[in-house]
């Protein structure tokens, strides 16, 4: 099992970047939802009622934490695997059930598989599939911000798998060379689908790669809440001094599958699995509040069954609306649609009045 | 109105644009203090700053996908390929982002942004810097496809895109970056999109070109005018979306079609064109639709001359046809 590394050099944590109790409270209620939401949603997913999940548990203090250390001004350009950082964001738990299901009640129209969401008024864009093409869309964020002024930093999410990838490299030399104000939130999970960790590259750390590109890249323990948080604002005070971006390796465990339809027995062991789950990052902020005299079982009690409840709440009501409307489907291709779009609408309109809709 | 050749006129295009908007940003290899291979660019940098005519490192996926930041966040970036036969690297970042992001976000994220990039052959620039992948974007959904054949063209199309409301890939034909000149109108020229123009009238026969080989085609045309058919030229202009409406006219007009394009034939746009009229058009022709393209082969260097349509070509293609029927 891979153990947090020491940072490298030029990696300061700064000791004033504590959160406040309360919020540490609220932070650990979200990732309790999260928690919940993710169970739910994979039970769901087996039950035939969703097409399709994504699981993120292990990564839930990894997720909140670096959320919580951000303004609601600053934008996220996350992957497919950010529950947790969705959810701290303040995006509403049935506007997620909803895309899951991919109903009308949907804002992105059904057009994207569970997971990939994004919502313009929670400056949290909209996920694709194809890994780290994201990270470069943060740094041109980021400049477009400084351009105008705009005192915010942009953060993308993204595995350690996707450190191999063409926008990793680009994106990372851009962010140095233009000394972009982003934060690039690496979270290694130690696997991506079957591949460990060591077998993607021959580094040491993912957080060294900053090095090459000439700024700090740090390594955190990401099942530590706290740590994530005080490395995260450390980052974002230092781009909005204009000191540049940072890379951050925050270490976590994929407790679940890569996603429903993978079986990750193929790949790894229940030992290993078994020794990160006694590091699960919801127990151990559980913890860690309940010894600073801030949370007692009966209120932790309460704050899962509340969780549950709000879950299944929002559950039964996406699965009473109705699915989207099918000709919506030729909507925004462009702004507006083009006459061989009108042309093949007006084709499944016929088709739909003469047959009715084929079966989904 | 200003004398200007089809490479001035689009650096006057883009001085319009970064002069009238301040969210217009330029981003590329080579931009800013060389003023682009071609020129394209020259003088922006110091009229508007680097901040905004970007030099940027050597990665095209990096130039598109930072492009995609700053449209997203609410600039108008036109970001250059230094020639499309490089655009491949930022293929990932213009199918699976720029072309989905306003689909994929059920219309939140527009990913307005203009891709410009000279494109085609006749420069003596072998596999690498003569190749027309026009075809690749059209048949994207979600991007807008655009070549200009002429300075007015290229000015007043390009300060149209720069101001729609989605992506364009803007094509240049480097072949007559300086070959052609014209009359181009001063101030915020604009032609619009989705407009194929008739650039010579004929009754017997059409010719469907875009960019470069406008000028063959009319040649050809010209050559063919003192005792054979009367030939109309139909320049597209916008590929993507396609002028339905013109280019059906032009065939129900004459009944007979030649398309020319420097891409390889297999798969190339103009059998887009040849399914549409035989689609739509088929009881208004009289002969069957002929293409003049490049070959289905890689570029060729020390053969390009073999390679690229040219008026003999055109002509020989119109008059097989006409005698076709
Ligand atoms: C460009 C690309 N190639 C392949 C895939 C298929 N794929 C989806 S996720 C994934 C692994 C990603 O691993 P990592 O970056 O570590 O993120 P994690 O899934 O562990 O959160 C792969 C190979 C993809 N989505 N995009
Ligand atoms: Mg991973």
């Amino acid at each position: 099992m891979a153990e947090a590394r020491a940072a490298p050099a030029e990696a300061p944590v700064a000791a004033n970047e504590e959160p406040p109790l309360s919020d540490v409270l609220s932070a650990y209620r979200t990732m309790v939802i999260a928690r919940v939401m993710d169970e739910r949603c994979l039970t769901l997913q087996r039950q035939g009622r969703i097409g399709f999940y994504v699981p993120m548990q292990g990564q839930e203090a990894a997720q909140v934490g670096c959320a919580w250390a951000l303004a609601e001004e600053d934008w996220i350009f996350p992957a497919y695997r950010e529950l947790g950082v969705a959810l701290a964001r303040g995006i509403p738990i049935p506007l997620l059930i909803n895309q899951f299901f991919g109903n009308s009640g949907d804002e992105i129209k059904g057009r994207q598989m569970p997971n990939h969401y994004g919502y313009r008024r929670f400056r949290f864009v909209t996920a694709s599939s194809p890994v780290g093409t994201q990270i470069s869309h943060a740094v041109g964020a980021a400049m477009a911000a400084r351009l105008r002024k705009d005192p915010i930093v942009t953060v993308s999410f993204f595995g350690d798998g996707t450190t191999s990838s063409n926008d990793f490299h680009a994106a990372l030399n851009f962010a140095g060379v233009f000394q972009a104000p982003s934060i690039f939130f690496c979270q290694n999970n130690q696997w991506a689908i079957s591949l460990p960790r060591e077998k993607q590259t021959r580094s040491a750390t993912l957080a060294e790669k900053a090095a090459a590109y000439g700024f700090p890249g740090v390594v955190v323990d990401g099942m530590d809440f706290r740590a994530v948080y005080r490395a995260v604002a450390e980052a974002r005070t230092r781009a909005l001094a204009g000191g540049g971006p940072t890379l951050i390796e925050a270490q976590v465990y994929r407790l679940g599958p890569h996603s429903t339809s993978d079986d990750p027995r193929r790949y790894r062991s229940d030992a290993e699995l078994a020794e990160w789950r006694d590091r699960d990052p919801v127990a151990r902020l559980k913890q860690e509040l309940h010894e600073a005299g801030a949370l007692t079982e009966e209120n932790d009690r309460a704050i899962w069954e509340a969780a549950k409840e709000e879950i299944a709440r929002a559950v039964e009501a996406a699965e009473k609306l109705p699915s989207v409307d099918p000709l919506s489907i030729f909507d925004d291709v462009y702004a507006q649609r083009t006459p061989s779009l009108e042309e093949q609408r007006a084709g499944l309109q016929r088709e739909l009045a003469a047959g009715g809709e084929p079966k989904r | 109105m200003t004398e200007l050749t089809l490479v001035q006129a689009i650096n006057r295009g883009l001085q319009q644009a970064m002069h009238d908007d301040a969210d217009v940003v330029m981003l590329g290899e080579d931009i800013g203090l060389n003023g682009g291979v071609f020129r394209a660019t020259d003088g922006l940098q110091k009229e508007f700053g680097a901040e905004r005519v970007i030099d940027t490192p050597l990665s095209e996926t990096g130039i598109v996908g930072t492009a995609v930041g700053m449209a997203l966040y609410g600039l108008k970036p036109v970001p250059e390929i230094q020639f499309q036969d490089f655009i491949y690297p930022a293929f990932d970042q213009i199918v699976s982002e720029v072309a989905k992001f306003r689909y994929r976000s059920g219309g939140q994220y527009p990913c307005h942004l203009v891709i410009r990039s000279p494109y085609g052959g006749g420069v003596k620039g072998g596999l690498y810097h003569s190749q027309s992948a026009e075809a690749y974007f059209a048949h994207t959904a979600g991007l807008k496809v655009v070549i200009p054949s002429t300075p007015a063209d290229a000015k007043g199309l390009l300060l149209s895109s720069i101001y729609d409301e989605d992506p364009v890939l803007f094509f240049e034909p480097k072949r007559i970056y300086r070959a052609v000149s014209g009359e181009v109108p001063d101030g915020d020229h604009r032609v619009p999109l989705g407009v194929a123009k008739v650039v010579r009238e004929g009754t017997d026969l059409s010719l469907f070109a875009y960019g470069a080989m406008v000028h063959p085609a009319l040649q050809a045309a010209e050559t063919l005018a003192s005792d054979g058919p009367s030939v109309e030229v139909v320049d597209l202009r916008t590929l993507s979306p396609l002028d339905e409406k013109a280019v059906l006219a032009s065939v129900e007009k004459t009944g007979r079609a030649v398309i020319v394009h420097e891409a390889p034939r297999f798969c190339g746009y103009g059998a887009e064109l040849a399914a549409l009229f035989a689609e739509k058009a088929l009881f208004s022709l009289k002969a069957p639709v002929a293409r003049v393209t490049g070959y289905d082969t890689p570029f060729p260097y020390a053969l390009e001359h073999l390679y690229l349509p040219n008026a003999a070509r055109i002509v020989a293609a119109v008059r097989t046809t006409m005698a076709a029927g």
